[in-house]
């Protein structure tokens, strides 16, 4: 075995190693984040100062609010993102609050906010193939409370 | 030794079910008589055994028997005793044992005082009402048995949801059970109608009674479920359109429906077969909303345990009681006789109105609560919230509040407008400048400003009917549909005004900061660490004056429970006439500064005062009805007792 192939077999090496060092690093990683998991996550998520801060403008401040009233909490049981102490809830608090000062309008955040987690968080069904028969059956009740009333009450009583 | 005690009491009382379910039937016949004479014994020792096994179960609570399953996972025995007494309702078997006890108890009632109907008709009651609680007792017994025992016993057990750690907890459950269960009553006594086709006057005013004792519980109930979830939530909400809620809801509105109805058909003897299926909708609902809650297909702080069997059973009960009671609906509707006949001005035609709205509303209610499911069911995740419910369920709650000021004065059969013209049109001139000025001066909101303004209506013609009349020689029943429809709209101003005039204040406070919110200025004074039996806090020690007068101290809690852990927000509360501060200690903010929430909420309370007034009213009527049956009949003994003497 000479000195060349001796250095050959180093920088194979070398390559091996380094073809492997970003999936190595991967799986260290993600050991390291499962052990320390939850903990470690709290702390890495970004600040969200505005989530238990008003916004300085009244009406964007209210404008906030009302939007904010008909989002879901993902987390919590049955309760918007503005009844919840949930950090995620806070978090969205804080996109809603950061998006109104920002200009955006409401119901642009709520698009922004259902093509991130679904139709699930709002609370405010929009028209939709899977969601008509919420708007067609109260019309069709008022139709039918008109029917009855017509019929019960049209005749003269004797 | 108890908890065996409490299940064979349980046994027994559902073998004294099937007794009375066996009596109710083939006593119809003449050759069931001596069977049929066991019924009314079998439904009063029923009830008394199951009382029996409840109370075992609030004695093994009180004691802390830790070798008792339940008890071992639902309490602590640190937990304070009011806590260890409410809590064997504060979990899925101990709250389906309150369901049968309520049940069996009102079954036991029926047997023990009504005397008025005929018998047959009461033996299908009482049998339909076996035959509904052997449903319920089968699935206590197979598949959430409350006395289960655990061995070894464990050291200690693992504590009572902190949220449920509340006075709330005493009052909200057991009174919304007797109005659940209660209708019971209403949809036992459809069926035996139905049975015996024996739907008169009589059979109206004999169920009365019983919907509104229901109906005031289920009143009270939601009145206190919703002013718990306001103080304890710590978020400042009242009312979330969550299935839980919507579930208590529903039976609500079709029991309003139903109490109308009822009187239409005792004064009247019209909508016979309306109000026998607003009976048995009635009742259905309080399963259907015990189906939501209870199996798990929606969560909450109501779904104690989520189990798929469990949610097969109740489904299981539902179809059978539900669709056998439609079904019997519909072979026999057609044969019940169509009742009397009025015109659109009338009192009846006011009714009719107002149970086709309240209709509609259950309708829309139940629409948006299921509708989520049934998507769920096909992969699709929608949320049906306050966005929908409130604009969609105004459409018909408006033109029913409308209504319900003018139809009051209105008489039976036949009326005309002219005769009430100024009254009505005075009380809508009123409701027209309370809409006009509070949108110039306040510029409120669409929805909020139409309540504010319907509540003016509401609130002034609910008491024209007592214009002219002596309020000694007033019925004690119309003055609680007064009181009843008073308490509308004074709910209805007081969810208006709160929902216009709300203020609120989020602040990162330092010790002596001073925050205004509405008419109040907050000084947080201090902020002390705090120990309870089972619990640690940080007090947040605020000093708040009003209007600038002498301040008062409210301290709100951030507390730590440790069985189990977990933290919630004790809000502390300083109520005005006017309205009410409500304030909450978050977390601490960054060093030496504290997240304070505060709101000032005008008029808040007057939407549970208006809940109260609601209950009172239908109080004040069942009062009323009673003494005038017990009047009735004592008027009847005499008569037969003069025609014995005379005939002697």
């Amino acid at each position: 075995m000479n000195a060349l192939s001796l250095l050959h077999s180093v920088e194979r090496f070398a390559r091996f190693v380094l073809r492997w060092v970003p999936t190595l690093a991967g799986i260290t990683m993600a050991a390291l984040a499962l052990c320390l998991g939850p903990a470690a996550g709290q702390d890495l998520l970004p600040p969200a100062p505005y989530a238990y801060r008003q916004l300085d403008d009244p009406k964007q401040e209210a404008k906030a609010q009302a939007l904010m009233e008909t989002l879901r909490c993902l987390k919590c049981q049955g309760q918007s993102i503005a009844d919840s102490d949930a950090s995620m809830a806070g978090d969205m608090r804080h996109q809603v609050r950061t998006r109104i000062a920002a200009g955006e309008s409401p119901e642009a955040i709520r698009a922004w906010m259902i093509e991130r987690y679904g139709d699930y968080v709002s609370y405010k069904p929009e028209l939709s193939t899977t969601t008509w028969p919420l708007f067609a059956l109260p019309l069709l009740l008022i139709a039918l409370a008109a029917l009855i009333l017509g019929r019960r009450l049209g005749g003269r009583g004797k | 030794m108890i908890a065996e005690l409490g299940l064979a009491a349980l046994w027994l009382a559902t073998a004294l079910a099937g007794l009375q379910l066996l009596g109710g039937v083939l006593g119809q016949r003449e050759s069931g008589a001596d069977l049929a004479a066991l019924v009314r014994p079998a439904a009063v020792m029923q009830a008394l055994l199951c009382a029996f096994a409840f109370g075992t179960l609030v004695l093994l609570f009180a004691r802390t028997d830790l070798s008792v399953a339940l008890v071992a996972q639902n309490s602590h025995s640190e937990k304070p005793l009011i806590f260890k007494i409410a809590g064997p309702w504060g979990n899925h078997e101990g709250s389906m044992l309150l369901w049968i006890t309520v049940m069996s108890l009102a079954g036991g009632l029926i047997a023990l005082v009504e005397r008025r109907l005929p018998e047959k008709t009461l033996l299908a009651t009482l049998a339909a009402q076996a035959f509904v609680g052997l449903g319920f007792y089968a699935f206590l017994l197979v598949s959430s048995n409350p006395f289960e025992r655990l061995d070894p016993a464990p050291a200690q057990g693992l504590g009572l949801n902190p949220l449920l750690q509340d006075i709330g907890l005493a009052m909200h459950p057991p009174t919304l059970y007797c109005g659940y269960v209660g209708l019971s009553v209403a949809f036992s006594f459809a069926v035996g109608a139905l049975l015996t086709r024996q739907v008169t006057p009589d059979f109206a005013r004999v169920i009365r009674p019983w919907v509104l004792g229901a109906w005031i519980f289920l009143t009270l109930g939601i009145t206190a479920g919703s002013y718990w979830a306001y103080y304890e939530l710590g978020w400042g909400g009242w009312w979330f359109w969550d299935p839980t809620e919507n579930a208590s809801l529903m039976p609500w509105l079709a029991a309003t429906a139903l109490l109308h109805s009822v009187s239409v058909l005792a004064a009247r003897d019209a909508l016979r077969t309306w109000t026998i299926l607003l009976g048995v909708v009635a009742f259905s609902m309080s399963m259907v909303g015990t189906f939501l809650v209870r199996s798990g297909v929606v969560t909450s702080v109501h779904a104690f345990a989520v189990d798929p069997q469990r949610g097969t059973f109740i489904l299981v009960l539902l179809t059978i009681y539900i669709g056998g009671a439609l079904v019997l609906f519909a072979t026999r509707a057609g044969t019940i006789a169509e009742g009397e006949r009025f015109t659109v001005m009338s009192r009846e035609g006011a009714l009719v109105i107002n149970n086709v709205a309240l209709s509609a509303l259950l309708g829309i209610v139940l629409l948006g609560t299921l509708y989520p499911l049934l998507t769920e069911a096909f992969g699709v995740k929608v949320s049906v919230g306050p966005p929908y419910f409130n604009p969609v369920g105004a459409v018909f709650l408006m033109p029913m509040l409308a209504v319900l000021a003018v139809g009051p004065l209105l008489r039976w059969r036949r009326d005309s407008f002219a005769r009430i013209r100024l009254p009505v049109l005075a009380a809508f001139a009123v409701g027209l400048a309370v809409l006009l000025g509070m949108w110039l001066i306040a510029g409120m909101a669409l929805l909020p400003l139409l309540g504010m303004a319907m509540a003016a209506v509401v609130g002034i013609g609910s008491v024209l009917p007592l214009l002219g009349r002596s309020l000694r020689r007033l019925p004690l029943a119309t003055l609680g549909m007064v009181v009843a429809h008073f308490g509308v709209a004074v709910a209805l101003f007081g969810m208006a005004a709160d929902s216009a005039f709300s203020i609120e204040k989020l602040v990162a406070a330092r010790q002596g900061d001073t925050t205004e919110v509405g008419p109040w200025r907050v000084t947080l004074a201090s902020v002390e660490p705090v120990a309870g039996p089972n619990w640690t806090a940080l007090e947040a020690r605020l000093s708040a004056s009003y209007r600038g007068g002498a301040p008062s101290e409210i301290k709100p809690q951030a507390r730590s429970f440790w069985a189990p852990p977990q933290q919630t927000s004790e809000s502390a509360l300083l109520t005005r006439w006017n309205g009410q501060l409500y304030t909450v200690i978050g977390g601490e903010a960054d060093g030496d500064r504290w997240q304070l929430r505060l709101w000032w909420k005008p008029f808040v309370t007057w939407i549970w005062y208006g809940g109260a007034l609601i209950a009172l009213g239908g109080l004040l009527a069942l009062i009323g009805r009673l003494r005038t049956d017990l009047k009735r009949r004592t008027v009847r003994a005499r008569v037969a007792a003069r025609r014995m003497e005379a005939a002697a």
